[in-house]
């Protein structure tokens, strides 16, 4: 059943390709049917799948020549990841109904490119064969860049091309990774679980793991190679940064912990010296995990536009993640992958509360600017949503981003005491730039009088519409409601933790 | 070179020979219908006359070929029909149909018959050459593919870059020819037969001599013309951006697909005994100057704002890319190599259908007259974008499919243990770098506004050619086993 959110959303790219240029408001209603679809397939799936083990979908033999199968399968990791790609398709739809309004907004394009990425994401969650992950994955390359470059805001020519640069090179990493396998193991197959079983020697999984983890990482916005990811973000159109944080960066972390760490498990392997303190891959990317969590929050601090913060705020967030990952302890992957739904969500709403509800109607992400407009006033909801989804996503209990930071803090203090304490520190860093960023764009207490001693008359904004105040529930609501009860979530990825090889729980021992 | 000349049974001839003969014979027949009957007739009449005989004349031979895949080779083998073989004819005939179907509406010339006459003899030189062993049949056929091509590549006779442009084509292409001459009087020499076989029968028992590394470095000078690798690529960018479109693509696809065939028959040849497979000369030089082609194709393409001169540069790194299959030299990345050219061909003749519709409006190829076009013509659009996307390699499109079976012959080959996994790392690192000029030219069609904004105009034969092209791109890449009963995977 599961397939059919791949199939939906295809089908629905190409109906909206071929639709008649005038049709723009049925496109996006469409988009949203199409969408909804998807979520509710998903949701059914994971209802009914409950904490069962790896379902199978789907699976035909493609090109029998190289053994290469079209084959489908959800587990827990995967079926809630999937959810979280129909909430954020949908979420993303509603906050982008004010596409088509004008003439010359190309909404069925929009749309189009917007169904095509979410398709192929949809299909790298939920792929067993390597060859047809590999497919899905680069699909959802190409949409990126043409929702940037043309519907984007700032410098979008550049941020698009940056970033489909970066996705591209990353993902001729993974090829070279996945090739080689291929190659070596001989046996004409490419199942992720087939290959798995086979003993590359560690020699190979040496240099073969770090080639594709980082090949992964870099659409999961690790630092060094992270840069793409706010100039990518700010650049796009709302729904597209909220697709880039919500689910693509989602991509990079699920190909790290799904194809880098399960095939090549013996890359995390200690290497049997130590040099400058690293003894093993696992440790140098715990490293700049860690270095991703402090350095995105202390640039976050510093920047003046609002998207900005936003998109360095996701790097951080998604060093937990990988954080999380390199742990290789239950508590610490559980974490990982709840951080990648509470992230994905959360990512989502201060986006969209930013580049939707805000800019849309002051046309500045300028802090400084923002600053005297009252914003607090002049959009109390927008003030409040932002002060609800800032404190979610810096970890108030209650909330999703709590449940999912605290696990990952604990595995790694299991395993790397001291990048724990600096993650820790991270963390702080980042209640500090969501409070600096908050008050200046809605609570500043700039005065409100201008030179002659009157009173500023406080902007008035075209209201908060229905599509947004949708969403918003939509989001700020699945985000409560895993926080108030991570086990909805936490009962299929756990099994799915465990049922992980276990070449990879004990990797990284000797 | 006895066995030429004597013992050849002409019924076996006749037989292999039938789908060259087909072109022949309607060749002459378009001159006289052009020339004789035609003659007060209208220009587009004309070239649709002879548009239509090339098409009929092509299909002919393709349904000669898929009756009679396999055929008794003649001469001890001096020509072979092989399941294989005919698949790359077929291929090539294919394209040559194409180019005509796409040449319908070209104003370059008054001679629409002569045209469409040298073009089949150009194919029939590609058919011959595919199937050749033997090597002067190679370097006749070879002779009659170029000497058709830089007639074609000079066609627009009012046309400064097309005399510019065969100039080149001819002054290289005729250096080549005879460096590649001078090379098999040596292997000749060296042997004492020009049967492949027999030189291969014979290399295996000798130990490399510098004589040999010379001929073998001039052939790789003559065919690395050919397939317009590093160093012998310099005309590619002049020849592809002066020719008139037609012609370019012709150069680009099916003259590309013959020259790849001969280095499959070669590399075999040369090559089938042990003692040649590790480090041999042979090898060194195609490695050497597939990674010169892949770098300096990709870095080259960087910086181009003509379109043309894009694809003529990327057609370089492709042939770079193709190189690699044919140093590997097992089989399978023999046949690799094959379905790369035939559907890197195919996609390259839908590029520059769509180049030259854009050209004949905006009267330039420059990457800004490609401003817009998705709102002047969404369907050409659409066609450009997955033509260029499969150049790129990016899945569902055939080009990834072509790409990751051609990798994975490679590193599946015993022979390229030690650089078969430098080579394809770099191959695939370069392939991102491509992305970058590919999408220079897709920003233009979907991103810059227009300076124009009025529909593009495209007759209807040329807009079907392109969508037929467009979908059998997807269709392949979606199915990549679709062309496995002809051309074996894995």
């Amino acid at each position: 059943m599961l397939a059919y959110t791949i199939y939906l959303s295809f089908a629905g790219a190409l109906v909206l390709a071929v639709l008649p240029r005038g049709w723009a408001r049925s496109a996006r209603v469409f988009a949203l049917l199409v969408a909804l679809c998807g979520l509710a397939v998903a949701l059914a799936a994971c209802v009914s799948a409950g904490a069962q083990g790896s379902v199978a979908v789907a699976d035909v033999a493609w090109i029998p020549a190289m053994g290469i199968h079209y084959s489908l399968a959800a587990d827990g990791i995967s079926r809630v990841l999937v959810l979280l790609t129909g909430l954020a398709a949908v979420a993303g739809i509603l906050f982008s109904w004010n596409i088509g309004e004008k003439q010359g907004d190309r909404a069925n394009e929009f749309f189009a490119f917007f169904l095509a990425l979410i398709g192929g994401v949809y299909g790298v969650f939920l792929s067993v064969d390597l060859f047809l992950l590999f497919v899905f994955y680069e699909i959802a390359i190409v949409p990126k860049y043409f929702l940037i470059a043309i519907w984007g805001s700032t410098r979008r020519e550049y941020g698009a091309m940056k970033l489909a640069l970066y996705s591209f090179a990353g993902s001729a990493m993974v090829l070279i990774g996945l090739l080689a396998a291929y190659a070596t193991a001989g046996s004409h197959t490419m199942n992720l679980h087939e290959l798995a079983q086979y003993p590359f020697p560690v020699s190979f999984q040496m240099w073969a793991f770090p080639l594709v983890f980082t090949g992964f990482a870099i659409l999961a916005g690790m630092w060094p190679f992270h840069t793409w990811a706010p100039t990518g973000h700010v650049a796009a159109p709302t729904a597209a940064s909220m697709l880039l944080a919500g689910v693509v960066m989602k991509l990079g972390a699920y190909g790290c912990l799904r194809v880098a760490m399960t095939l090549f498990p013996h890359g995390l392997d200690p290497w049997g010296f130590s040099f400058l303190g690293m003894d093993s891959w696992r440790t140098v990317f715990a490293l700049f995990a860690v270095i991703g969590i402090i350095y995105g929050a202390a640039v976050a601090l510093v920047q003046n536009d609002f998207k900005f913060v936003i998109g360095y705020s996701s790097v951080s967030h998604m060093g937990l993640v990988l954080l999380g990952l390199l742990t290789l302890t239950q508590i610490g992957l559980d974490g990982a992958v709840l951080q990648m739904f509470s992230h994905g969500i959360l990512a989502g709403l201060l986006f969209a509360t930013v580049g939707r509800i805000v800019y849309e109607r002051t046309h500045t992400r300028d802090l400084g600017l923002l600053s005297k407009l009252q914003l607090g006033k002049a959009m109390p909801f927008a003030a409040w949503l932002f002060v609800i989804a800032g404190m979610a996503s810096m970890g108030l209990p209650g909330f999703s981003g709590f449940v999912a930071e605290v696990q990952v803090l604990v595995g790694a203090w299991q395993a790397f005491p001291w990048f724990a304490i600096v993650a820790g520190i991270g963390i702080v860093v980042g209640v500090a730039y969501t409070w600096h960023a908050m008050q200046r764009a809605f609570f500043s207490d700039l005065p409100t009088i201008d030179a002659n001693g009157a009173a500023v008359p406080i902007p008035e904004y075209e209201p908060v519409t229905l599509a947004e105040k949708t969403g918003v529930v939509l989001l700020a609501g699945t985000s409560l409601l895993i926080g108030l009860y991570p086990r909805l979530l936490l009962d299929a990825i756990a099994p799915a933790v465990q049922a992980l090889p276990h070449a990879l729980l004990t990797g990284g021992r000797p | 070179m006895n066995a030429l000349a004597n013992g050849m049974s002409y019924s076996d001839l006749f037989f292999i020979t039938l789908p060259e003969t087909i072109l022949e014979v309607i060749s002459l027949l378009v001159l006289i219908v052009d020339l004789g009957l035609l003659r007060k007739s209208s220009q587009a009449t004309r070239t649709t006359a002879a548009c239509v005989l090339g098409v009929s004349g092509s299909v002919a031979a393709i349904a000669w070929l898929l009756a009679h895949p396999q055929a008794p080779s003649i001469a001890d083998g001096a020509l072979v029909a092989t399941p294989l073989v005919a698949a790359a004819q077929i291929g090539i005939l294919i394209l040559t149909a194409l180019v005509f179907f796409l040449s319908t509406n070209a104003k370059f010339s008054r001679n629409p018959g002569e045209f469409a006459a040298i073009v089949l003899l150009g194919t029939t030189g590609m058919l011959l050459v595919t199937a050749a062993r033997d090597l002067l049949v190679i370097f006749v056929a070879l002779e009659l593919l170029s000497l058709s091509l830089y007639v074609l590549a000079a066609f627009a006779k009012s046309s400064a870059q097309s005399a510019d442009a065969a100039l080149k084509y001819y002054l290289f292409g005729g250096m080549s020819a005879a460096l590649m001459l001078f090379g098999f009087s040596y292997l000749y020499g060296l042997t004492g037969t020009t049967n492949l076989n027999g030189i291969a029968a014979s290399l295996a028992t000798e130990a490399v001599t510098p004589l040999l590394v010379v001929a073998l470095v001039l052939v790789a000078a003559g065919l690395g013309f050919k397939v317009a690798a590093v160093p012998f690529h310099l005309w590619a960018p002049d020849t592809y951006h002066g020719a008139p479109a037609p012609v370019a693509a012709l150069i680009a696809s099916g003259s590309k697909v013959a020259s790849f065939a001969v280095l499959i028959a070669l590399t075999g040849g040369f090559i089938a005994s042990p003692a040649y497979l590790q480090g041999s000369t042979w090898i060194l030089l195609l490695v050497w100057m597939s990674a010169g082609s892949i770098v300096l194709g990709n870095l080259g393409a960087l910086v181009q704002t003509s379109v043309r001169r894009l694809l003529a540069y990327s057609a370089i790194a492709h042939a770079g890319y193709m190189l690699l299959g044919i140093a590997a030299h097992t089989e399978q990345s023999g046949a690799a190599v094959l379905y790369y050219a035939l559907t890197y061909a195919l996609t390259t003749v839908g590029a520059f259908g769509v180049i030259a519709i854009v050209e004949r409006s905006a009267g330039s190829d420059r990457l800004d007259s490609f401003a817009g076009l998705s709102r002047r013509n969404p369907l050409l659009a659409g066609a450009m974008l997955i033509f260029l996307l499969s150049l790129a390699g990016i899945p569902p499109l055939v080009g990834f499919w072509a790409k990751f079976n051609l990798f994975a012959a490679v590193l599946r080959s015993p022979s390229a243990s030690h650089w078969g996994l430098g080579l394809v790392a770099m191959a695939l690192g370069a392939s991102a770098v491509s992305l970058y000029y590919y999408l220079q030219v897709l920003k233009r069609v979907y991103v810059v506004k227009p300076i124009e904004t009025e529909p593009l105009p495209v007759s209807s034969i040329e807009l079907a050619t392109l969508l037929a092209i467009a979908l059998a791109v997807v269709l392949l890449g979606i199915f990549p086993s679709l062309l496995s009963a002809w051309i074996p995977l894995g």
